[in-house]
């Protein structure tokens, strides 16, 4: 959901910049230990990273981050309960289960007894290593690992401590287990019984950490911790925050991104029942919007239905869809800044050619929870409410708004209903113009806090889509599928382009984020050209970014190649990948030897199709059978080889894949588009925009390459390779490659 | 003033009639268990139970709904209903949600599906998938409601 860029790319003024939201750390707090509230009575759970009194006992972890201080993360109370700070958005992926597995893990907690509550905007919930906080880029696991590790790991040392001084027995004599601390004799404290005690040890600076073979939670397939709230209605989300008093707006967005009103009547509007005013917000690109405020939704969208508005779109780029293909065409014969190269001679002489055009529309990512945030303004700080990947980014942006010092803001992250790179933005846009019209309702002299809703026509045509791209191929090949020279041009907007990103994922006219997955790991000589027009459409990450397009691409072409030269797909990506990449074979071994493929004889009209892609450094292959029925692609069964190191919840890794096969099989049906006519979004609801159901759902196997190496994310690297799986297998059928997203069969 | 009968409890609510039951649910009596994802029945996040029949609640005005039972995922899955426990039950051992915010209305469509059916009748998994076709889940979650469905189903036999 975010581009693989790496941190030593962030240059620190835009650490600095994203970050503007977050107080310096407090010395202090490096001698905090992990129960400091507990002395103050009531375990307030809320405030324990924010109290920045001194702990006053021992300072050997002077040096410690605030992301390495147990108490920021971690709180055992009397009756042992163990709560777990997640410095991550919740938003299905399973980080909410998977991080305090590891940090239960090292403590020797009792698993029956850990609960979790989700960070803020505080310095500890930066992730550790970008420095800002974030969810993206299939990165909770892969970058909290240690740190999780080492949390439970230097809590577990505080309660030995505190019960060898209790048992006045040496430390290294105790072992611990369940919760409990074990002594000589049959001595047994529980963690709720020392958790006080603990609270007065130094903090460790140093702690040892378990030998992976001891590991008696981690890679064991564990259950989500929210399974039962979730399946009884009582998880809250953040378009559940109720505050006392607090209204609800609707924004009637402009139809053209950044059009204002040459006209406004809202007469009709102020005299439906529980509306309390109306007021105009500035938004994004110079628009303005006009919000509706009442004391819930329905009337707040009755006032927004009885606006009579006239927009001025004249100011404003109309971008019309078919316009636009025909100019990236034409771009796309235009030199520009290469990000590859190669000698392109042999294209010429080359026995073989193949000349392609791919076309992928834009996408939007249509979390089930249409895109919320509430807003309370008080004397001199406020508080949101939201579902965000960017609680520091949408911190800072929200006391830009309302004119505070970004200290003075909190940023309570909420669980949410999906977001797959949507609640990650630069700009912060559903997040400002919340924090508008709670300004402008402040100013209209009505005190309340105010809950932003998007109805789902908002979100559909919102904006911040995964932008449309041309790719342009001319391959030339050997008749043993050898290539020769692979010319090739990319034409999409940059995502970063504009933002504080742009540093650290833009270089020489290539946003890094748009190439991702092409060419690699094949040793290919290619030339690859990249165009980024810039265009009035919003656009971002969307689950896998780059190789939501890179890897279909990549994958259909050389299966093509395979083919045409009269070899099996599977047996020519392994004679590339040679011993060079070892996770690609042992991930697609795997699937192949799962699925039976080559080995099992296929019903009548079914085909085999195979990919394999690597993205945020994990490998997942995926082997399908396929059939055309009415000429319609219908996708069977899937068998999925997943190399992601260390799984640390396999049975997340397997929903992770499952749903992510599942969202790229959306892009493959009829209607998986937002399309433009004259700057206008063509798309309403899910009427217009498709995303699939259990009758499009295949049977989904997923299997795990065993590995003791340190963990890679799973949110995103299931979703790149099932669509060119799905059209090899099609191709293979009708003998006509796939070149299109959504499936268009000739 | 209009009379509704949600979960057993009488309300008597000061809304407008075409207030959609959704709204009423949500906004006014505080039950947010069921979803508001479309507004449109184009997803199913709202489903309830109106006499025991799935209804889409963002589009049916509480004036529709006067003087019938409503039960939402609140009571439907805590609240003593034998097959909603029994959905509710599998739903947790296949560890169905990611997200879980369209999980109330997958819940609901698969109760009254189950209620549905002649006794000691196992679904086919076709009948299953026509009866979830109306719910979507942007996590993707399918194939673990059709095993939770199913086992559902064998387990009230």
């Amino acid at each position: 959901m975010l581009p693989d860029f790496f941190p030593d790319q962030l240059p620190p003024a835009l650490r600095d910049l994203l970050e503007r939201g977050v107080p310096a750390p407090d010395p202090a707090m490096s001698r905090r230990s992990f129960l400091k509230l507990a002395g103050l009575g009531g375990l307030a759970l809320g405030a324990f990273p924010l109290v920045a009194a001194a702990q006053g006992a021992g300072a050997q972890a002077d040096a410690l981050k605030p992301t390495q201080q147990p108490s920021a993360f971690l709180h055992i109370d009397a009756d042992g309960v163990v709560t777990v700070a997640i410095n991550r958005l919740e938003f299905g992926q399973g980080v909410q289960t998977a991080l305090p597995m590891i940090l239960a893990e090292e403590l020797d907690a009792d698993w029956n007894k850990v609960r979790t509550r989700f960070g803020d905007n505080s310095p500890a919930y930066v992730d550790p290593a970008y420095g800002m906080h974030m969810t993206g880029g299939s990165n909770s696991i892969k970058n909290s690992f240690v740190q999780y590790r080492e949390l439970g790991a230097r809590a577990r040392s505080m309660l030995v401590s505190a019960a060898a001084a209790r048992w006045k027995v040496d430390a290294a004599k105790l072992r611990t287990a369940s919760g409990q601390v074990l002594g000589p004799g049959g001595r047994r404290l529980t963690y709720g019984e020392l958790a006080e005690a603990a609270m007065a040890q130094p903090v460790p600076g140093h702690v040892a950490l378990k030998d992976p073979k001891n590991f008696r939670l981690i890679g064991h397939p564990t259950p989500r911790l929210d399974a039962r709230a979730k399946s009884s209605g009582r998880q809250d989300f953040g378009i559940d925050v109720r505050l006392p008093g607090q209204l609800t707006a609707v924004i009637a967005h402009p139809p053209v991104f950044g059009a204002r009103p040459r006209s406004v009547d809202d007469s009709a509007a102020r005299v439906v029942k529980g509306v309390k005013t109306v007021v105009r917000i500035p938004l994004e690109r110079g628009g303005e919007g006009i919000a509706v405020v009442a004391d819930g939704y329905w009337p707040a969208r009755q006032g927004r239905e009885a606006l009579k508005v006239e927009w001025d779109t004249n100011a404003v780029e109309g971008v019309d869809s078919a316009r636009q293909l025909a100019q990236y065409r034409e771009l796309a014969g235009q030199p520009g800044p290469r990000h590859f190269d190669a000698d392109m001679t042999p294209l010429d002489s080359a026995p073989h050619r193949i000349d392609a055009e791919f076309v992928f529309p834009y996408l939007a990512h249509a979390p089930m929870e249409p895109l919320n945030c509430t807003v309370r303004i008080g004397r001199e700080d406020a508080e949101l409410w939201v579902g965000t990947q960017f609680p520091g980014v949408d911190g800072a942006a929200a006391a830009r708004v309302l004119g505070l010092k970004p200290e003075q803001v909190k940023v309570h992250v909420q669980m949410a209903g999906g977001g797959f790179g949507r609640r990650a933005v630069a700009t912060s846009d559903y997040v400002v113009e919340a924090c508008e019209v709670a300004k402008a309702v402040r100013t209209a002299g009505i005190e309340a806090p105010v809950r932003m809703i998007w109805s789902r026509e908002d979100d559909i045509r919102g904006g911040y889509y995964r932008p449309m791209h041309l790719h342009r191929a001319r391959i030339g090949f050997d008749e043993r599928g050898r290539v020769l020279a692979w010319d090739h041009v990319l034409v999409g907007q940059s995502i970063a382009a504009g933002t504080p990103f742009e540093g650290g994922m833009v270089k020489n006219g290539v946003d890094h984020s748009a190439v991702e997955g092409m060419r690699e790991p094949y040793p290919l000589p290619m030339r690859l050209t990249v165009h980024h027009p810039k265009l009035n459409v919003p656009v971002l990450w969307w689950r896998s970014v780059g190789s939501t397009h890179t890897a279909f691409v990549m994958e259909t072409l050389l299966d093509e190649i395979a083919r045409s030269t009269q070899q099996d797909p599977v047996a020519y990506r392994m004679a590339l990948f040679g011993d060079q990449h070892p996770r690609h074979r042992a991930a697609l071994k795997l699937a192949v030897d799962k699925s039976g493929y080559g080995k099992r004889r296929l019903p009548e009209g079914r085909a085999w199709g195979v990919a394999v892609h690597e993205s945020f450094s994990s490998v997942v292959a995926y082997v399908v059978e396929a059939s055309v029925q009415q000429g319609r692609p219908v996708l069977h069964r899937v068998t999925a080889g997943v190399h992601c190191n260390l799984a640390v919840n396999p049975r997340g890794v397997e929903a992770q894949v499952q749903g992510a096969a599942m969202m790229a099989l959306s892009t493959c049906l009829p209607g998986s588009a937002i399309t433009f006519k004259d700057g206008e979004v063509e798309q309403r609801n899910f009427d217009g925009f498709t995303v699939a159901r259990i009758t499009d759902t295949p049977e989904i196997e997923v299997h795990i390459v065993p590995s003791a190496e340190p963990p890679t994310g799973m949110g995103e690297p299931g979703l790149p390779p099932l669509a060119p799986a799905f059209a090899n297998a099609i191709a293979q059928l009708t003998g006509k490659p796939m070149r299109e997203l959504p499936f268009r069969l000739a | 003033m209009i009379t509704l009968h949600i979960n057993g409890q009488e309300h008597r609510l000061d809304l407008p009639p075409d207030t959609p039951l959704l709204w009423a649910l949500r906004d006014t009596l505080g039950l947010t268990g069921t979803k508001f994802g479309c507004g449109a029945a184009l997803c199913g996040a709202c489903t309830v139970h109106l006499d025991g029949e799935a209804i889409r609640s963002c589009v049916t005005p509480i004036s529709a709904v006067e003087g019938r039972k409503v039960t939402t995922i609140e009571a439907a899955t805590e609240g003593g209903d034998r097959i909603g426990a029994a959905v509710r039950d599998a739903w947790v051992r296949h560890d169905v949600a990611q997200c879980g915010y369209c999980q109330s209305g997958q819940i609901m469509s698969a109760m009254a599906f189950l209620k549905s059916l002649p006794k000691g009748k196992q679904p086919t998994a076709a009948e299953i998938d026509a009866a979830m076709a109306g719910n979507l889940c942007r996590c993707g979650t399918y194939s673990r409601i059709r095993a939770a469905v199913a086992d559902a189903a064998r387990a009230l036999v």
